[in-house]
């Protein structure tokens, strides 16, 4: 039955893994995301899942890769530090199309920093915090019914492109309370992962169809493939020919790629006729959509295009939004970080001001105003 | 009778490792193990890390991961409590598993989730090309301890049985036939084993310190190891030097999946 409660969005990011499927969590501490580790610590084994609280960082997110390739729906959870840790199996889920999802609650860095405070500052190591070229698909949720249905829709994302999911929280989000309306479980459509449709014999680990992705056997079913993080040909072992690396590093980015308009997803907000254009996300969204009110009713024409999906980056809606307005603000929790992306995809057709806050306190709706009323 | 290389292993030899080298013995040996055992080959899963011996999982016709520098027992315990009816075997190496996969060594062992480890312990880096791990004795040459290691080794059976590992044995590529018997011992304990597989590696270990061909660092092997059962004779200035091969541990705890199943219960019970 569907019920109507108070939740912190961490609290609704776990229960969006529960509604999606998710049967096991591996992590580590660490603040402010712990709060998802301690519900999944509840939860999964009333569930039938598994929750295990590991050695660090690293050793949580290899064991839910391990776990996925079981065939099990898998999530960890980190911060800071954590994330910088995690960057090397992301790597890893990459190359060898291992579905995870990973939420990373953002707080105030580099290093320890401010464990407490929010920040939006790994949005560009969510895009190149694991070294060499790939893909990235992250989400950030600005609401807490958002970070359930966000959360849900990583799981699909991730099962349908075979490669990690980054649910970009931020602190805001993860520890702001909101009334959530939830569904009954049941209803809930669980993705699903696209498995062999040849019996072993035949079977191509990596062999991708037509929408470049190869589908994937669960261990223990009799296939007998090789996982590996090196460069690979479609039998999954290792191929060292500059043939071969080209192949696999330009699938794995065209099938993201091919498929842009579907993983993209955004927000406009009194957009239509509007003048000044905030381009922002997550926790910052909260004070944007205050400020265009209040904007409004000082009858400047201002709107907002919040960002969903921020990796990959809808370009092509920017571009388009650049041919509308006069200006473009990008406020973030950060030194400067999406509104680089924001600038490339403008291309010089309208102004992009930054304003990047980064001492530890969210942007208010007033500080907001002020910028655009100045602007 | 299917020959064991048909049945066990991919059609993708040979394998890399050099002339002489050991790894090729305890392969061989692990799938000895297997399948005097007679392990469900479509049930198992070998896991490895990155380095020389890491190199089997790829060679060997089961479900199969070569994971990260370090990470093969992360990697592991996610496959073996996400499916416990899995067996679960790791290959790993001395630097692997004891240097950048040491913290999660000594973690899996306490735990003592069912995990079958075997560490092919060559005393090097071989993979780089010879530069010193955490098992290479003190006083030895590598291409990073030009001037002699300063270091002193790790004994990771000891390490094991501290951090909670409840089989832990010895053997060597010399011994290969009890290395087969100590590995399938290991797979048959319920909870985490730990086999030290010592293995000889002439190129990168033996051309630095002199150690002589393959086959010397074999009689070696075989002059220095003294087992478990003739250990108990001699006198401690009789073992210096030496080292015992067998099972040096064994002891009974309760297995961590089966642990958590417990758990599971509970949670469902309450729930209801």
């Amino acid at each position: 039955m569907a019920k109507v409660l108070l939740l912190q969005g961490n609290q609704a990011c776990a229960e969006g893994a529960i509604a999606a499927g998710v049967t096991f969590f591996a992590g580590y501490p660490i603040t402010p995301s712990t709060e998802i580790a301690e519900i999944m610590a509840k939860r999964l084994p009333e569930v039938g899942g598994k929750f295990i609280q590991m050695e660090d960082e690293i050793a949580g997110i290899g064991a839910i890769v391990g776990a996925s390739l079981t065939g099990k729906k898998v999530l960890t959870a980190t911060s800071g530090p954590g994330f910088s840790l995690k960057q090397e199996f992301i790597g890893y889920a990459t190359i060898a199309e291992v579905p995870i999802v990973i939420a990373n609650v953002q707080r105030v860095g580099p290093s320890t920093g401010q464990p407490t405070a929010p920040a939006q500052g790994d949005m560009m190591q969510a895009r190149w915090g694991t070294h060499g070229d790939h893909p990235v698909i992250a989400l950030t949720p600005a609401s807490v019914p958002e970070c359930f249905t966000l959360t849900i829709k990583a799981y699909e994302l991730s099962e349908k492109y075979r490669m990690p999911v980054l649910l970009m929280l931020d602190e805001i989000i993860g520890h702001m309370r909101e009334k959530i309306e939830i569904p009954d479980y049941d209803t809930i459509e669980k993705p699903v992962r696209k498995g062999p449709r040849v019996g072993p014999s035949e079977f191509k680990a990596y062999e991708p169809d037509s929408d470049g992705v190869p589908p994937m056997a669960d261990f223990g079913t009799g296939y007998r493939y090789h996982v590996t993080g090196l460069v690979h040909d479609e039998t999954g072992f290792p191929n060292g020919s500059a043939a071969a690396t080209e192949k696999l590093l330009k699938r794995l980015h065209d099938k993201v790629e091919r498929d842009i308009d579907k993983i993209t997803m955004y927000e406009e907000y009194k957009l239509d006729d509007a003048e000044i254009a905030i381009v922002t996300y997550g926790g910052t969204a909260r004070s944007a959509y205050a400020a265009i009110d209040m904007a409004r009713e000082e009858g400047i024409k201002v709107g907002m295009f919040r960002l969903i999906s921020v990796w990959p980056f809808p370009e092509k809606e920017i571009a388009q939004l650049a041919e509308k307005v006069k200006v473009i603000v990008v406020p973030e929790l950060n030194y400067g970080q999406m509104v680089g992306e924001v600038k490339k995809a403008a291309e010089g057709k309208v102004p992009v001001k930054p304003m990047s806050k980064y001492d530890s306190e969210p942007i208010s709706p007033k500080e907001l105003l002020a910028f655009v009323k100045n602007l | 009778m299917e020959k064991l290389i048909e049945k066990y292993y991919r059609p993708r030899l040979p394998h890399i490792w050099c002339p002489g080298c050991g790894n090729g013995i305890v392969t061989s040996s692990i799938i000895k193990a297997i399948d005097k055992l007679g392990l469900d080959q479509d049930k198992t899963v070998i896991v490895s890390g990155i380095g020389c011996s890491s190199r089997a999982s790829g060679y060997l016709n089961f479900d199969t991961v070569h994971s990260l520098h370090g990470r093969a027992l992360p990697v592991a315990t996610g496959i073996k409590l996400a499916d416990p009816e899995l067996n679960v075997i790791v290959i790993t190496g001395d630097g692997d598993g004891t240097a950048i996969g040491g913290n999660h060594f000594i973690h899996t062992a306490r735990r003592n989730i069912n995990l079958t480890v075997i560490l092919f312990n060559n005393n090097i880096y071989g993979m780089t090309g010879g530069q010193y791990s955490p098992l290479t004795p003190t006083d030895s040459k590598a291409t990073t301890a030009p001037y002699g290691t300063l270091e002193r080794a790790f004994d990771i059976a000891e390490l094991a049985k501290a951090a909670g590992a409840t089989y832990v044995a010895r053997g060597t590529a010399f011994h290969a036939n009890m290395l087969v018997d100590v590995i399938a011992k290991g797979i048959s304990h319920d909870g985490f084993s730990l086999i030290e597989a010592v293995t000889q590696c002439p190129i990168y270990f033996g051309r630095q310190n002199k150690k002589g061909d393959a086959s010397t660092m074999l009689k070696t092997q075989r002059d220095h190891a003294v087992t478990v059962e003739a250990a108990k004779k001699l006198s401690p200035e009789q073992l210096e030097g030496k080292f015992k091969i067998g099972v040096l541990h064994q002891s009974e705890a309760p297995e961590y999946t089966k642990q958590y199943q417990g758990i599971i219960d509970r949670a469902q019970k309450g729930a209801k």
